[in-house]
């Protein structure tokens, strides 16, 4: 069952077309990655999909919600962690987790309760009563991320979500995101290929707004005849120096 | 109440910054207790306590321009916006969410100005209280000045823009000299603006000269709803555009 539908998505500002004609779907409880060099139109793509860019053309169905005439449905089912950790500072973690919640319309008690299992599940309940603003760069991340997950998404975006992370705080975050695999469907954009080998079901490699591949990572590797993930993506990714 | 849970967490972001806060209630005390030193030594009553009160109240406002333009800019450089747009909320919970948490600020700053300027030989009364209403009917214009330069320009612009704002608000207010002693095209400007009316307005309400205070309170209110109005479309676009 499709949970994502991307029918010939395009955003264009004045003449530069920064997404052009995306279409692919993706699954119920996949964590599918979308990946590309800078300004390859990821988080174009994820913005569109969120409701905060309006698209030139197109349109995506989300849990059969279009995000063109249906947005402030599309908004109840999905949430995002953005690129830049985007918490409240002088907010602790725990009332940056209940603030989302009751947002969301969950009641101060509901969102307690939710906010508890949330810092449970990402390891900050050490942290609960300390200011966003003094947090290590690994713990932003993770409170990132579990304040997208306070609304109970259908839909998860994660852009870039380990970015300017260590190698121990990464493969935390990673471990987490296996144990909400399959009960949320994540849209993933990362720089880190061995992110990808180790956490995506597919794989989509966008190059100058277009998508120019889609499947496994093994599907890729073969398709491609590279021994790697990372040789397919330089691959499909180069560009002609003039 | 997605606005009321907005604007809570607004106000934790505000007082938790306390030395800002301490300023903007801080300085214009200080202002206030110069000021009247000054006024022992100057032949005409300008500084005198009943026309000084009602014009640095009115200036400390400038901080609410400052706290609101720099939390709305700073949710916006930080993406929180981005994360909050995302969500169901609509433009009008951000405003009313931006403009709450600041109403007990300016009341705080009413407050503490109004009990030193008793001190310093203000009689409070009635019409003290009738200051207090037009008072926060102008901090309005203030807060939404803020929220328009928070809109349109990131945390770091915003307090550039305030120095240039809290200069053009204060000397064109008429609070620190009489408008009609300069005249000419500084006077033309300042007609032209809402600060000598908000600042006017006041004072004609604490020396009881109600009928006065029509013409220049009517201005600050069309001044504050022209300003909302904007706020309320640049808001809008800023949720459907890339920021």
């Amino acid at each position: 069952m499709m949970t994502i539908e991307i029918k010939a998505l395009s955003k264009h500002y004045k003449n530069q077309v920064v997404v052009d004609q995306l279409t692919l779907s993706i699954e119920k409880g996949e964590l599918f990655a979308l990946l590309g060099q800078n300004a390859a139109g990821k988080t174009t793509t994820i913005k569109m999909l969120c409701g905060l860019l309006t698209p030139t053309s197109g349109d995506a169905i989300l849990e059969g919600e279009s995000i063109v005439f249906s947005q402030t449905a599309v908004k109840k089912i999905i949430n995002i962690s953005p690129q830049e950790t985007a918490v409240a500072p002088n907010l602790t973690v725990q009332e940056n987790l209940l603030l989302m919640g009751q947002i969301y319309g969950d009641s101060k008690q509901i969102a307690q309760q939710h906010a508890v299992a949330q810092m449970d599940l990402f390891g900050l309940t050490s942290v609960k009563e300390k200011r966003a603003k003094v947090l290590s760069g690994g713990y932003l991340r993770r409170l990132s991320v579990a304040m997208a997950m306070m609304s109970k998404p259908q839909i998860l975006f994660l852009d870039e979500p380990t970015l300017g992370m260590d190698v121990r705080a990464r493969r935390d975050l990673w471990r987490i995101l296996l144990q909400i695999k399959g009960d949320v469907t994540i849209v993933v954009t990362t720089h880190y290929l061995e992110e990808i080998e180790m956490l995506a079901n597919r794989v989509g490699i966008m190059n100058q707004g277009k998508l120019c591949a889609l499947g496994t990572v093994q599907q890729l590797i073969d398709e491609t005849g590279k021994p790697t993930l990372t040789e397919v993506f330089l691959e499909l990714t180069k560009e002609v120096l003039h | 109440m997605k606005a009321i849970v907005f604007a809570t967490r607004n106000h934790k972001e505000i007082i938790r910054d306390p030395l800002t806060l301490l300023f903007g209630i801080g300085l214009p005390i200080v202002l206030m207790g110069l000021f009247s030193v000054m006024q022992k030594n100057i032949p005409f009553g300008l500084y005198e306590i009943n026309n000084l009160t009602p014009g640095v109240i009115v200036f400390s406002f400038s901080f609410l321009t400052l706290f609101s333009g720099m939390l709305l800019g700073r949710d916006k450089s930080t993406s929180f916006l981005m994360r909050i747009f995302a969500s169901p909320m609509v433009a009008i919970d951000y405003i009313v969410g931006y403009v709450l948490p600041l109403l007990p600020i300016a009341i705080l700053q009413i407050v503490f100005c109004l009990l030193t300027a008793g001190f310093l030989g203000l009689t409070l009364d009635f019409y003290t209280l009738l200051l207090v209403v037009v008072l926060l009917i102008i901090s309005l214009l203030y807060i939404g000045i803020g929220l328009l330069l928070g809109t349109l320009f990131t945390d770091k612009q915003v307090g550039g823009l305030f120095a240039i704002f809290v200069n053009i608000a204060t000397w064109l207010s008429g609070t620190w000299f009489e408008l009609d002693m300069i005249g000419g095209t500084v006077q033309k400007i300042a007609n032209l603006l809402p600060f000598a009316y908000a600042v006017d307005a006041a004072r004609d309400v604490l020396n009881g000269h109600y009928d006065d205070a029509i013409l220049p309170l009517s201005v600050v209110i069309v001044y504050t709803l022209f300003t909302f109005i904007i706020v309320n479309l640049a808001f809008k676009q800023k949720m459907r555009a890339h920021f």
